[in-house]
């Protein structure tokens, strides 16, 4: 490990590499601030220009620091005016706006890094622990396992991205995997399902589909309802007194050790990720605050704003790890990193720390550095950057229409390819209307060809679908999925019939 | 019955004709050495079709009722209230600006699309508008064409 951490700080201390983390934070804190962009739509916008520069190490660190720089200028939005840029910091805003409206903006926003450097850092601790461990036991798996580890995979985040829905977030799953088989297939080269459309025969485009998915749709509903992007407090007032006293520190640093750890389990678990993590967060931290500090909460607790800040951090890292030691996305946004990661030819899975341990490492050790660049840099910058919430929509939603388009034209070179990108922006929106979760689909296309690979693999090794049967770790992974799958809805028709019962008495 | 089951249902066809395609037509190309093979190109999405068209059934069947008590962000029966033709217009833009972008090039066109999709929005000040989508395209352009390389063309293919 000593030799890998090594590596890695050769690695992220390269001048490009530490240009990346520095961009990636700026960039990822000023985006995540706007309301209505969220690290999806930021990161699949900044694909494009993460695959141009070649180097994977490179491009991921970018890309990471996009990721929880967003998650940090989110929670800039929530306490400033109240709306939060990115879903994972709803719960920044619950404590961290009525202490702005205090006068009290300063403190809380240095709450909120340090509570956000805290549960990153941390969480950056834990991976390095906890990576490295999962790989040699990864290592043991063979395609069976791995065809059985991605279902589960699947059916955890259909159970935990559907909130309750179980049957609609598999539904999304299926149109994910459906959608991978389009085209060119892993197995025979043979073009499938390509209904003698050319465009078709190379299948559908990663981030075209990721555009579509998250980027367009959010564009299109602050079009349709403009009191999405609207400010609910006022922001022209200065920020100052960034100061904590020593009385305040010893009152967060518990809650921040408590949210790092709890954080860091829930972002590693699929499906669950930074906006659980930090919900979950504050909800803890209240339940086992004492009665007095309880009435705090809500109306500008610091207990209450260093929780979900810490947790939201931490669960970032904990996503990367099934990214990192698996190749096994569990959210939305890790899927994207594993597109751009196989778009730029490195396999994902376990043999990615020993074939290219520069990769792995470098990216553990840029998140001490970013977290590091988000505290000293964006702190003091902090009053200067939010000024970008006083651009107008009428400008905004434009540029986000034009970067959303570029994006899908350089990662294709095609103008027929923003056709389709308006085409499924359109049917991703009314499905998001109707209610249907949209990162399963996401997560399911990147999967398939994996999936489906390994699949065939199994099926060649034993002759048949034998190998469910004959391999017992297999056997125990796909009964997990099932299990995953079932339970949740058969609890929501046991509650549904009580409280149907309930109605009829 | 809700939004949700009629998508459902388009789901359900969907899943049909490519279960259709995977049971029926696909094998008939296969080379006889092949097919002794366990698996074949359609293995996996005659799987995936079963379980599409059982799951999509469960909705369309009613099994999952849809949350009326759940907040929604856009409420679809009620579309007509919000900026609809905006977004009509917006996306027919987007449309056209793939249209134009090679025959015109990347300048004018993304100038024109900058300044078109402000004006839908509402905006006036003519003057700013085509100062700032003048500026961003040309940005824009430097850093795809010059700085990542990927060509674009910048000025109609006549001047070129």
């Amino acid at each position: 490990m000593i030799e890998g951490i090594l590596l890695g700080l050769s690695a992220a201390f390269s001048p490009i590499n530490i240009l990346m983390v520095i961009g990636g934070c700026l960039i990822g804190t000023f985006i995540g601030m706007l309301p209505g962009l969220g690290p999806m739509s930021i990161i699949a916008i900044m694909i494009p220009i993460a695959i141009t520069i070649g180097d994977p190490s490179a491009a991921l660190i970018l890309l990471a620091g996009v990721y929880y720089g967003a998650i940090f200028g989110g929670s800039t939005s929530s306490i400033l005016i109240n709306a939060p840029g990115v879903s994972a910091t709803v719960a920044t805003s619950f404590d961290g706006f009525p202490l702005a409206s205090q006068g009290k903006a300063g403190k809380a926003l240095t709450v909120a890094a340090i509570a956000s450097f805290a549960g990153g850092t941390f969480g950056a601790i834990l991976l390095m622990i906890f990576a490295p461990a999962l790989v040699t036991v990864a290592l043991l798996f063979h395609s069976a396992e791995y065809f059985a580890l991605m279902v589960v995979g699947l059916s955890a985040i259909a159970a935990f991205a559907g909130s309750g829905q179980i049957a609609k977030a598999l539904m999304m799953t299926l149109l994910g995997l459906i959608m991978a088989t389009v085209g060119e297939g892993v197995l025979f080269n043979l073009p499938r399902f390509t209904m003698g459309i050319q465009d078709f025969q190379t299948g559908f485009g990663f981030i075209t589909l990721a555009m579509a998915m998250f980027a367009l749709p959010e564009a299109i509903f602050l079009v349709l309802d403009p009191k999405r992007s609207q400010k609910k407090g006022d922001s022209s007032g200065e920020i100052k007194g960034l100061r904590l006293t020593k009385r305040e520190a010893r009152l967060i640093a518990p809650v921040i050790g408590r949210q790092s750890i709890q954080g860091f389990l829930i972002g590693v678990l699929p499906g669950a990720g930074a906006t659980i993590s930090s919900f979950l967060g504050y909800a803890v931290e209240r339940n086992i605050a004492s009665k007095e500090e309880q009435k705090e909460f809500g109306k500008g607790s610091l207990k209450g704003l260093a929780a979900p800040e810490c947790a939201n951090n931490a669960a970032v890292t904990g996503s990367f790890v099934p990214l990192l030691t698996l190749g096994i996305p569990g959210s939305g946004t890790t899927a994207i990193l594993l597109g751009a990661l196989i778009a730029l030819n490195v396999a994902p899975g376990p043999r990615l720390m020993i074939d290219n341990p520069s990769i792995f490492w470098a990216v553990i050790i840029s998140m001490y550095l970013g977290n590091v660049v988000l505290l000293i840099l964006n702190l003091p910058l902090i009053p200067y950057i939010a000024k970008v919430l006083s651009v107008p929509r009428n400008y905004l939603i434009p540029f986000i229409l034009f970067f959303t388009l570029m994006g899908a034209y350089i990662g294709q070179n095609n103008a027929t390819e923003l056709i389709i990108l308006t085409g499924m922006g359109v049917i991703a929106t009314a499905l998001r209307m109707a209610g249907y979760p949209l990162a399963p689909v996401l997560i399911g296309f990147i999967l398939g060809s994996m999936l489906e690979d390994n699949f065939a693999r199994s099926m060649q090794l034993y002759d048949g679908p034998a190998f469910i049967i004959e391999r017992p770790m297999t056997l125990a992974l796909l009964a997990i999925a099932v299990i995953l799958i079932v339970l949740p809805s058969l609890r929501a028709r046991r509650a549904e019939k009580a409280s149907k019962d309930s109605s009829v008495d | 019955m809700g939004f949700d089951r009629y998508i459902a249902l388009v789901f359900l066809v969907v899943c049909a004709i490519y279960g259709y395609t995977a049971f029926f037509t696909m094998d008939h190309g296969l080379a006889p050495i092949m097919q002794r093979n366990p698996i074949w190109p359609s293995t996996f999405p005659k799987v995936l079709s079963v379980l599409g068209i059982l799951v999509s059934l469960w909705i369309v069947l009613g099994f999952e009722k849809s949350r009326s008590t759940a907040k929604v962000e856009i409420d679809y029966r009620r579309l007509t209230e919000y900026k609809l033709g905006q977004a009509i217009l917006l996306l027919a833009l987007m449309v056209a600006y793939a249209l134009i972008l090679r025959p015109v090039g990347f300048l004018i066109s993304t100038t024109l699309f900058i300044v078109t999709a402000a004006a839908i929005l509402g905006e006036r000040k003519w003057i700013l508008m085509f100062s700032i989508a003048i500026l961003a395209s040309a940005i824009v352009w430097y850093l795809v064409d010059g700085v990542l390389g990927v060509y674009m063309r910048p000025l109609p293919s006549m001047l070129l």
